[in-house]
């Protein structure tokens, strides 16, 4: 007999059964569309030249391999802080915010749900737009959150249901946390306009609510890395003292080196003291201190001028490949003759598109065309080349007609 | 409104001890000092030492224009995983040909604790029992503590191990403990270069203790961190798990490549699990994934290409024994060379267990009046315990700490 009879087999991870199915299909013209990593336009990874160049600089420096700090690389954190919050933020200045380095955002929401969980008593509730990243509900409920949600995507448009998301809004209790995406919504791409961010931020801020943003695919949704944390800066500036996530899984293409920040936006420079001293009590238990390669490779690009430039270069070339699959896909549905409404097609930001496929349809274009996606009719655009685009149409069209 | 949700409920947290020293160490203006607190290999001349063959894969890998940075599968690169399990359990080990070996690549081996301890908490013993008392050896790493205590576990205790008077291992008081431990507790044990205290039990001791663990149904939790720096042979430092292994024991093996690959900060480790068979081993990865997804979602590729093409590789692997040779070799050295200048030195007591003790430290025996005075006097730092980095030793620095020891014990009772 064995310690783990009764060990059950865990569900398959409805992301990676896409993955899995697709790698399993003979048909030469099947489509991975469930990946959430970026592809060229050969459907390959892309690294980045930038990321290249760093990485040469840093083995010519001859770095030795000593045990990071807990709160990671400093050259790092500071940097971090700074492209999300901007560079004359006052909150930088003033030394308010705590910036830790992460194991990529999956880290970042772990280390904040972790603390959220341990210091914020008053309120164990963390609204969730719905739908959201299928991770978020998994990773706060292990530290011990309660989940709950608010209206956000509007399936009869396929685009954001605002006045819906304001009045759910308007019922949370005080002191609860919301969590925001701060751009390129997971998994609907669809993001609030600046008009309506600004009215959120008034009703978060009318209901006393902690706001935990999520910025996974800064520079990634709009090609702008200062429009794509509008939102954010923007919260900031009135005045609310949020949590934050960044990743820079996507926009550096850092997938597998987990890159990743988590700040605290604090009362004063005194608070973010006592505050990174509680960050790294949770921090040690869990893998001591984070992986160096990564963190030293973004930190070379924001803060290498010319390399920096050639970053934001590439990320503005990534984000406008994402854009002009998506007029493509739209261009290509219409030659097909489709008479659906795809405006959401070019509407909705970032790397995923909610198609507005039912299941049954996506089980279609599944079974019949081997394109493998999500059951809730979500792509991956960073799967669409332009070599691919054209069947890809044809399927979609196919099974909406 | 108000900011600053935080400020009566975050109060500041106090920091770890071996990093408040290190930090000490650093302000300290004295020429002389010495840094005996730290936790990572030092050359001769008190530097960081990236090994050659790592150097050299590293070049490998920067050439190899195949390679790039995308997500490792959650449990982390197959071939990694493997072969670090190897390295643990030896090529031919039985429960590797009888497929019931499993792995789960980790951050360091803090990471392989955690996410052992997280699966244990959740599977073993009942479903999400926190009762199941966890032992760990008395002294031990304090952060053993707190990965145990921070995945739920709210009894963690400490097991008899270290007899200060006798400056060795306490076999009685270990084996009584284990004798009166409520069935099914979890221990702890150190594979090799026990942590702080450099003494390991011996053949003989280890089966005595596998002994008592199997007729009571103890779970067996090995922590490797130093495989290879203890004694410079990967296959001696590793007779303990493989042992229990022979033994038929379920377990699982934290392994660290931090200290014996010198990748401390690519944060590269693996969790062994040893199961009854592939099935079991199956299903207990498939929810090791659940846990793995909600912590760091999969782990970071760059230490884990370069241990997996090193052990992969003949010559690579033949190069990388032999860097590790090096260190423990160095280490050898120091602990004999320290031995002898306090023998000579006619230090009061008896100094044997510095060449007794084996791997990175040493627990010297100083009181905590005599590391004050260590440090306040003689600018040397080392742990509160007695526990001193042999690392951070050199033959530069040899005799004065040598002195500075003598003269602690003969002034400082």
């Amino acid at each position: 007999s064995s310690w783990w009879s009764e060990v059950q087999m865990g569900p398959p991870d409805p992301i990676l059964g896409v993955s899995e199915a697709y790698k399993r299909d003979t048909n030469p013209k099947k489509m991975n569309l469930g990946v959430g990593a970026y592809r060229d336009d050969q459907g390959k990874p892309y690294v980045l030249s930038c990321v290249r160049k760093a990485e040469a600089q840093i083995a010519a420096k001859k770095l030795d391999k000593e045990y990071l700090a807990i709160g990671g690389l400093g050259d790092f954190t500071k940097a971090c802080a700074k492209l999300a919050l901007g560079d004359n933020n006052e909150v930088i200045k003033s030394g308010r915010n705590i910036t830790v380095q992460t194991i990529s955002g999956t880290g970042s929401l772990r280390i904040g749900a972790n603390f959220l969980s341990r210091f914020h008593t008053e309120a164990r509730d963390v609204y969730l737009p719905k739908p959201s990243w299928g991770n978020h509900t998994p990773i706060f409920r292990d530290a011990g959150m309660q989940l709950k949600a608010y209206t956000y995507y509007d399936p009869k448009t396929c685009g954001f249901d605002f006045q819906g998301a304001l009045n759910d809004i308007s019922k949370i209790p005080e002191k609860s946390i919301i969590m925001l995406h701060a751009c390129a919504h997971n998994p609907t791409g669809v993001d609030p306009r600046p008009e309506q961010w600004k009215e959120i931020a008034n009703l978060v801020k009318k209901r006393n609510l902690l706001v935990f943003f999520d910025m996974a695919y800064q520079g990634f949704a709009s090609g702008d890395i200062d429009r794509d944390a509008w939102a954010v800066r923007y919260f900031i500036e009135q005045g609310h003292n949020i949590v934050l996530s960044q990743s820079f899984a996507k926009n550096m293409g850092l997938y597998g080196e987990r890159v990743g920040g988590f700040t605290v936006v604090c009362k004063d420079a005194e608070e973010a003291k006592r505050v990174e001293s509680q960050l790294k009590i949770l921090i040690r238990p869990i893998y001591s201190n984070p992986p160096m390669n990564g963190a030293r490779i973004a930190a070379t690009i924001l803060n290498t001028p010319d390399l920096y430039k050639e970053w934001l270069g590439e990320v503005h070339g990534m984000a406008n490949r994402i854009i002009t699959m998506r007029e493509l896909l739209v261009a290509n549905l219409k030659k097909e003759g489709s008479t659906q409404n795809w405006q959401h097609v070019i509407d909705q930001i970032g790397m995923f598109c909610f198609t507005g496929l039912k299941p049954e349809q996506v089980a279609r274009l599944t079974k019949e065309f081997s394109v493998y996606m999500t059951k809730d009719g979500r792509i991956s655009m960073a799967g669409v080349t332009s070599g691919n685009v054209g069947y890809l149409a044809q399927g979609i069209h196919a099974v909406t007609k | 409104f108000v900011p600053g949700c935080f400020s009566v409920l975050v109060p500041q947290a106090t920091p770890v001890a071996v990093f408040k020293l290190s930090n000490d160490f650093k302000e300290d203006p004295n020429p002389m000092k010495v840094n005996l607190g730290v936790g990572a290999y030092r050359t001769d001349e008190g530097q960081p030492w990236v090994l050659p063959v790592v150097k050299k894969v590293e070049k490998l890998i920067v050439a190899d224009n195949r390679l790039n940075h995308e997500y490792l599968p959650i449990l982390g690169l197959p071939e990694f995983r493997s072969s670090a399990s190897k390295i643990a359990l030896g090529e031919d080990s039985p429960a590797i040909q009888e497929n019931r070996v499993g792995a789960v690549q980790c951050l360091g081996g803090t990471g392989a604790l955690k996410m052992g301890a997280e699966f244990l908490r959740r599977w073993y013993n009942g479903n999400d029992n926190m009762k199941t008392p966890v032992y760990v050896s008395a002294p031990t790493w304090e952060n053993h503590n707190s990965v145990f205590a921070n995945a739920g576990f709210e009894d963690v205790r400490p097991y008899k191990y270290w007899d200060a008077e006798k400056r060795g291992l306490d076999l009685a008081g270990f084996l009584g403990d284990l004798e009166t431990a409520p069935k099914h507790s979890i221990f702890v044990l150190h594979a090799c270069a026990h942590n702080p205290t450099g003494t390991d039990p011996t053949h003989m001791e280890w089966t005595q203790v596998a002994e008592v663990m199997k007729r009571r149904k103890l779970f067996v939790f090995f922590d490797s961190a130093y495989q290879g720096f203890a004694s410079g042979c990967l296959d001696k430092d590793a007779w303990a798990v493989r042992y229990f292994v022979t033994q038929g024991f379920e377990m699982f093996c934290a392994q660290s490549f931090s200290k014996n690959f010198g990748l401390y900060n690519e944060r590269v480790g693996n969790l062994t699990i040893v199961a009854r068979d592939a099935d079991n081993v199956r299903r207990v990865l498939s929810q090791m994934e659940k846990i793995v997804r909600v912590t760091w979602s999969n782990p970071p590729s760059q230490g884990a290409r370069l241990v997996a093409i090193t052990l992969n590789t003949a010559e690579l692997f033949a190069e990388w024994k032999d860097n590790v040779k090096t260190m423990a070799d160095r280490v050898l050295l120091m602990r004999a060379s320290l031995q002898a200048k306090l023998q000579a030195l006619g230090t009061p007591g008896t100094w044997d267990h510095i060449t007794q003790q084996i791997g990175m430290f040493s627990f010297t025996g100083l009181n905590p009046k005599q590391v004050e005075y260590m440090i306040k006097e003689r600018s040397i730092y080392l742990m509160a315990s007695g526990r001193i980095n042999m690392c951070g030793l050199t033959t530069k620095n040899i005799d004065y700490v040598a002195k500075s020891i003598h003269e602690t014990v003969v002034n400082v009772q």
